[in-house]
């Protein structure tokens, strides 16, 4: 038994480098150092980045907002809640917001078309997770955070809630309907 | 001077100072009755998620998830690791634990905090997850159990550095220690740092749910209790790391290829790793990118690469152990030759297999700051670390078992014919349970969810068929692993109150032997590369290390290229 015995050495920090350990070590070091520049350089190449924008916020403000755009450009209203569809002119700033249990209002975005959307939770934690797209990010209370998105495929997309918020978490589902542009 | 009674193992040689060998005792013992809970919850929450089945009611759903993530995530797995590091101090190192008596206390501590949270979950009052995420409100008592075992565990690692000085005072050891108990000094440095940011988050959070706080903010929480929830997991792979080493020495006679090199990748998860709580806040608000790269990677990835040269070195020391032994025909006779049956070895293997595989790989994969948009909280996230933590710390803590029941126990290992078998059905189980939910969190499926179907929500969605399917295997891989735990509970269980003793005498006495240092290498000519090929002392382990990579870069490039057919999004 070795390995749980003090080392035969006692300069074992001298002991020369094993061939296989050199070796691997650098061809580890490479791919740790290609993984790193892997992300920056999707920054600059790749076309799925996050910009990272956020502002602090408050639920009653992000609220207002919210209440403007949808009184503004609401079309038509779904299911027997009364959702409100609301479809904002292209390229300008969407609000949607997260609450127990409800992703709030639904959105209607024009494909091909890029979209300012502001995304902040109203209550608890909630993950934005939409699907079949799967794109999933991390909702905060007080946090507004600002994603610019361009839909470039057609169909609807639904909006689940994949972090935990309570007993209603299951049934908090929102949807963005993505229509053919040119109208 | 007191006089300490110690025995020594006639099998083993390990010699074990009588109050520190009840310690370990009772904390393994209490670490599987945690584990025994945990894997019960874990069997109703796999029925749940499992489509067909759909056991439990949501609410009892969410409860019982919260309550087997912190019995298996925190109770089992520090409760065995105590044990551990009292085994690294006193055990290897031949020499009287420091303070028994606070050792009991940091055990009676450990049980009280574990208690009064679990109470706190059957209350009712605090279904919050593992993570309890403010401003979701739990019982104060929540807080207050996790605060009282950390600060018994926090006296536990304290105990462990204090032998270690006695250790060097008492001169019970030559030269430096071995590098096991090095491993297990830096698992113990990590517990600190993680002990103390489990305070700064859980103290102000718990004085919150009082009322005596009237905020805490959301993201600030994330980055503390990441910063705490994140390095926990980095003790658990420091520790069973330093048990693969034990294995590997204990089976084998295996010495560490190089002590420099196995040791410094150890440095290297002090320095950066338990740092790493940017993995989870990837996808958060508030954070910059170059703050998300940098701390995700800490420019270079140097704990992924420390994991990588342990990848190497633990199977490359059985290597050359093996080919020592006659061993040599070809790439790989050492391990076909390998003891298969012996499930101290079987069980580490498939642990070290299995972390590398899929939990080191999808971990790396997921935690690169775009590829975690695709699949952040999805159920990906649990198929990575069931694979770390279920994979490499529970199997290789369920190895190291099977080998402390005849010497720490004295009793022999009840129905061994079935304990062959074990870390397979549990291993393999695991394997493909990880996969499976792997594949359906890239098809977008949400942990922590209990209805994939939304039966009851207003707006409805329908998953792929293939993440129904994928979701089913998960449920019957799941129930199969389950069934390879209960295994090794039944075994253990009787194995220490009712097998059968250990013939061979170990009585107890005042004398103590030294532990001396290892035999010095005796090197063949050209270095112990002789005994193996093209110069390299473990040729098959690294032909093994090269494949690793190959599925590694065309697993990462696969995800990139996933990453691409989505939304552009600045």
């Amino acid at each position: 038994m070795t390995s749980i015995q003090p080392p035969a050495e006692t300069i074992w920090w001298k002991q020369p480098l094993d061939r296989v350990e050199g070796t691997w070590i650098a061809i580890a070091l490479v791919w740790s150092l290609i993984m790193f520049v892997m992300m920056p350089v999707w920054h600059i190449y790749g076309k799925q980045n996050l910009s990272n924008e956020a502002y602090r916020t408050t639920p009653a403000a992000y609220m207002a907002k919210t209440q403007a755009m949808v009184d503004q450009y609401t079309v038509r209203t779904e299911t027997d809640q009364q959702i409100p569809v609301v479809k904002p002119p292209p390229g300008s700033d969407v609000y949607l917001l997260g609450r127990l249990w409800q992703w709030w209002p639904i959105l209607e975005l024009e494909k091909g078309q890029t979209y300012r959307l502001h995304i902040a939770s109203m209550d608890w934690q909630h993950g934005f997770s939409l699907q079949p797209q799967n794109i999933n990010l991390q909702i905060l209370p007080g946090y507004e955070m600002v994603l610019t998105i361009t839909p470039d495929t057609s169909g609807d997309q639904t909006i689940i809630c994949n972090e935990f918020c309570g007993i209603g978490h299951h049934n908090m589902v929102g949807k963005i309907f993505i229509t053919e542009g040119g109208s | 001077m007191t006089t300490e009674t110690f025995r020594t193992c006639p099998e083993s040689g390990l010699q074990f100072h009588k109050p520190a060998e009840t310690l370990m005792r009772m904390n393994a013992v209490v670490a599987v009755v945690m584990l025994l809970i945990g894997g019960l919850s874990a069997l109703a929450v796999t029925l749940t998620r499992w489509p067909a089945v759909h056991l439990l009611p949501a609410d009892r759903f969410y409860q019982l998830l919260t309550f087997h993530g912190i019995n298996m995530l925190i109770f089992w797995i520090i409760f065995f690791e105590i044990a551990v590091l009292y085994f690294c101090s006193s055990t290897l190192l031949k020499c009287r634990l420091a303070t028994p008596r606070l050792a009991w206390l940091a055990f009676f501590l450990m049980v009280a905090g574990a208690v009064v949270n679990n109470l706190a979950v059957f209350g009712g009052q605090a279904t919050v997850m593992m993570t309890s995420y403010v401003p979701m409100p739990a019982n104060p008592n929540f807080y207050l159990g996790l605060i009282l075992f950390a600060v018994g565990a926090l006296i536990g690692c304290f105990i462990f550095l204090g032998t270690l000085v006695i250790a060097k005072e008492e001169k019970t050891y030559e030269g430096s220690i071995p590098l096991v108990t090095f491993g297990a000094l830096t698992a113990c440095i990590i517990a600190i740092f993680t002990i103390a940011m489990g305070a700064v988050i859980l103290i102000p959070t718990y004085m919150w749910s009082m009322g005596w706080i009237s905020h805490i903010d959301a993201a600030l929480y994330r980055l503390i209790w990441w910063a705490f929830g994140h390095s926990s997991q980095q003790i658990n792979v420091a520790a069973h790391v330093s048990v693969w080493y034990a294995i590997a020495a204990i089976v084998f006679g295996a010495k560490p290829l190089s002590e420099k090199v196995s040791r410094t990748a150890f440095v290297l998860y002090i320095a950066f790793l338990q740092l790493a709580s940017a993995h989870h806040l990837l996808v958060d608000p508030g954070l910059s990118s170059s703050w998300k790269i940098f701390n995700t990677s800490y420019a270079m990835y140097l704990a992924v690469l420390a994991s990588m040269i342990h990848g190497l070195t633990v199977p490359g020391s059985i290597e050359v152990a093996q080919r020592a032994k006659g061993y040599t025909k070809g790439m790989f006779e050492w391990l076909r030759k390998a003891p298969w049956g012996n499930p101290v070895f079987s069980g580490m293997f498939l642990s070290l297999i299995g972390f590398g595989f899929l939990g080191g790989i999808s971990g790396v994969v997921m935690g690169t700051e775009q590829i975690n948009i695709i699949i952040h909280n999805t159920i990906y996230v649990p198929g990575h670390f069931h694979a770390t933590v279920v994979i490499g710390t529970t199997l290789a803590f369920m190895s190291l078992t099977y080998f402390l029941i005849p010497v720490l126990f004295r009793r022999q290992v009840f129905l061994p014919g079935l304990a062959k078998w074990q870390p397979y059905i549990f291993g393999i189980g695991m394997m493909v349970f990880s996969l499976m939910m792997m594949g359906a969190g890239t098809l977008g499926v949400e942990r922590r969810h209990w209805d994939m179907a939304f039966t009851d929500a207003a707006i409805g969605f329908d998953y792929p068929a293939s993440a129904y399917t994928l979701m089913g295997l998960v449920g019957i891989s799941g129930s199969a692993a389950i069934l390879g735990g209960g295994i090794f509970i039944l075994i253990t269980v009787v194995s220490v109150f009712f097998g059968k003793r250990v013939e061979s005498e170990s009585s107890y006495g005042t004398e103590t032997t030294r532990l001396m240092k290892a035999e010095p290498t005796i090197t063949p000519q050209g270095g112990h590369a002789a005994a193996g090929k093209w110069g390299f002392a473990a040729p098959g382990t690294f032909a093994m290390a090269i494949f690793f990579l190959a599925v590694f870069v065309v697993y990462y490039a696969i995800n990139w290229k996933y990453l691409a057919s989505v939304w552009p999004m600045s």
